[in-house]
């Protein structure tokens, strides 16, 4: 039974990654999961330099999900080369750093700093957070600036290059197009959905920051539609997110069309899912006698179907 | 060692019309748990509400050998996952993932212990008395509560070993008024030499005055703070606290794992209680 995904020049010993920003730098998780075991591990959010992030209230639950509004705090790309990365490394994770940037300049020295240290598979771009103002979601939410952060950390870094595309745009496969002719090696799609909660009592909104981005099973429905979409519109490897909780939802985003995906806010409930979710990936196989489960990949059967009491 | 439980209701004994405790089949939780840690709890299967939530462990329970068996929670009704847990049925089971956090330190004599809790925030202190009398430490208990009707298990405190010293709000058990009133008139009258070690739990701004007395009289003061989680591991940066070190500057950290215990000189107050 082959559970192993190709990214590109990357393979996945399965198809299975910690969302960035839902599993700290990976390091916090590491006795409790055996972290070789992922297909991979994306770490939170690094700039430069550290950062504090929002005040809390920074999250809250919404009907079968949550609202967040970190801030991108972080330990910045210095610290976390010397802090986290070697024991990352030593626990043999395929560690994929989220790097994020108030400007061009910004995403492509994070970037070279991480493409000096062994240990490193590949640079997912935050171009999608919802949560800060400078930088990050107005290079995501424009197509020129898309393509200039990725065809300016392109040419900086040999690791593979990953936008992580937001949602909260018109038509997002406009955007992984922008990406693919920028020279992206993928993409990974989505970052959470712009939104608010208000206590009706107080009158006051639920998070600090006002606005925070949804995440959880409630979007799952818009996130495999945009993968579809995107599979639609680009050749390039995609990873997709947006509510994973089971085996059957990391199936449904392959089958529209995502290479691998990434599972974040259940995480959250249940930090030890990962095992089982292989489990259930093996489930499915043998049921349905699949021997590559890359051969899913996309494979969504849209043709047309007689029903039996018309037939008959 | 963490572990993640589909732990068996055992009771779900009602203590008010807000208070329960509830007893979980939990052996590997309770033979690994350290005063003041945490379990995570889902108190409801499927996706609404979504998250789990912190709890601190209230009790050990032990079987008839004496060995452990499951842990007890002290549950105030508040929001939605509070009122499913004081509504579950025994026989039922929950998901319960730990033991979590950073513990109570427990302290040797002559040092003393004196514990401050105000309402639910009793909850981390049954497992640190039991610590402390198997050290033979000396301990006080203060404890408030806003009515006679809401001070629980009063009489476990003194089985222990603890004095315990009450105060309600509207005066029906105990001193009339916070309870932070005895604690300072403790304090004043205990010499300087004697050495004495606070540890708080209960509403933020009673941390906070348990936290100014304990400076005024240098006195040492951990407090257990709650913050709302999102997973309790250090993954989602939800609960963090702003701390500044002596000499540092400000600093949020993340009290699932940085604490929920922390020296309460730590604590920048004014950002908590915003």
């Amino acid at each position: 039974m082959d559970l192993s995904v190709s990214l590109g020049s990357l393979t996945l010993a399965n198809p299975l990654i910690a969302a960035s920003g839902c599993f700290g730098y990976g390091v916090e998780y590491a006795d409790a999961v055996d972290l070789s075991t992922l297909g991979g591990v994306a770490v939170k959010g690094l700039f430069l330099s550290e950062r504090q992030g929002h005040p809390p209230p920074r999250i809250v639950e919404t009907p079968a999900g949550m609202l967040n509004a970190i801030g991108l705090q972080g330990i910045g790309v210095h610290r976390f080369v010397r802090e986290k990365l070697p024991e990352l490394r030593d626990r043999r994770a395929v560690v994929f750093v989220n790097v994020c940037g108030t400007t061009i300049d910004e995403y492509c020295e994070v970037s070279r700093v991480l493409s000096d240290h062994e240990g490193v598979a590949a640079i997912e771009l935050n171009i999608s957070c919802p949560n800060i103002k400078e930088g990050g979601i107005t290079f995501g939410c424009s197509l020129t600036g898309t393509h200039a952060v990725v065809s300016a950390v392109r040419k900086v870094t040999p690791l593979p290059v990953i936008p992580k595309l937001t949602p909260n745009v018109t038509d997002v496969a406009s955007f992984a197009r922008a990406a693919e002719e920028a020279g992206a090696d993928a993409v990974s799609l989505v970052n959470t959905f712009l939104a608010m909660a208000i206590d009706v009592h107080t009158r006051r909104p639920k998070l600090s920051n006002i606005v925070g981005g949804l995440s959880g099973p409630a979007i799952r429905p818009i996130a495999v539609r945009m993968v579809y979409e995107c599979r639609q519109a680009v050749k390039l490897p995609i990873i997709g997110m947006g509510g994973i909780a089971t085996a059957d939802d990391v199936l449904e985003f392959m089958i529209a069309g995502a290479n691998a995906v990434q599972v974040g806010t259940a995480n959250f409930v249940d930090p030890l899912i990962w095992p089982k979710l292989l489990d259930g990936l093996r489930d499915y196989m043998t049921r349905h006698a699949i021997a590559r489960l890359g051969d899913i990949i996309g494979r969504l059967d849209t043709t047309k179907r007689e029903t039996a009491w018309i037939s008959s | 060692m963490l572990v993640d439980v589909d732990a068996a209701v055992i009771s779900n004994a009602r203590l008010s019309d807000d208070y329960s405790v509830v007893a979980l089949a939990a052996p590997d939780i309770a033979a690994h748990a350290r005063p003041g840690q945490f379990v995570m709890i889902k108190p409801c299967r499927g996706i609404d509400p979504l998250l789990r939530r912190p709890f601190s462990i209230f009790e050990i329970l032990r079987d008839g050998d004496g060995e452990p068996a499951g842990i007890s929670l002290l549950n105030k009704r508040i929001g939605v996952g509070t009122s499913l847990l004081y509504d579950v049925l025994p026989g039922s089971r929950i998901q319960c993932l730990g033991p979590l956090g950073q513990p109570f330190d427990t302290i040797d004599p002559p040092a003393e212990a004196w514990m401050i809790a105000g309402g639910v925030g009793l909850a981390p202190f049954v497992t640190l008395a039991e610590a402390l009398r198997g050290r033979g430490t000396k301990m006080r208990l203060f404890y408030g509560a806003r009515r006679a009707t809401e001070l629980y298990y009063v009489d476990e405190f003194e089985r222990l070993g603890a004095e315990v010293t009450l105060s309600t709000e509207d005066g029906s058990r105990g001193e009339r008024g916070f309870v932070t009133v005895p604690l300072d008139a403790a304090l004043a009258t205990t010499p300087a030499a004697r050495e004495v070690r606070l540890f708080a739990c209960g509403p933020t701004p009673m941390m906070r005055a348990v936290a100014k007395l304990a400076a005024r009289r240098r006195r040492r003061c951990d407090v257990s703070l709650e913050q709302v989680m999102g997973c309790g591991m250090g993954g989602c940066y939800s609960c963090v606290v702003l701390t500044q070190a002596p000499g540092g500057s400000p600093h949020f950290v993340r009290s699932c794992i940085d604490g929920p215990v922390f020296d309460s000189t730590r604590i920048m107050w004014d950002a908590l209680t915003h």
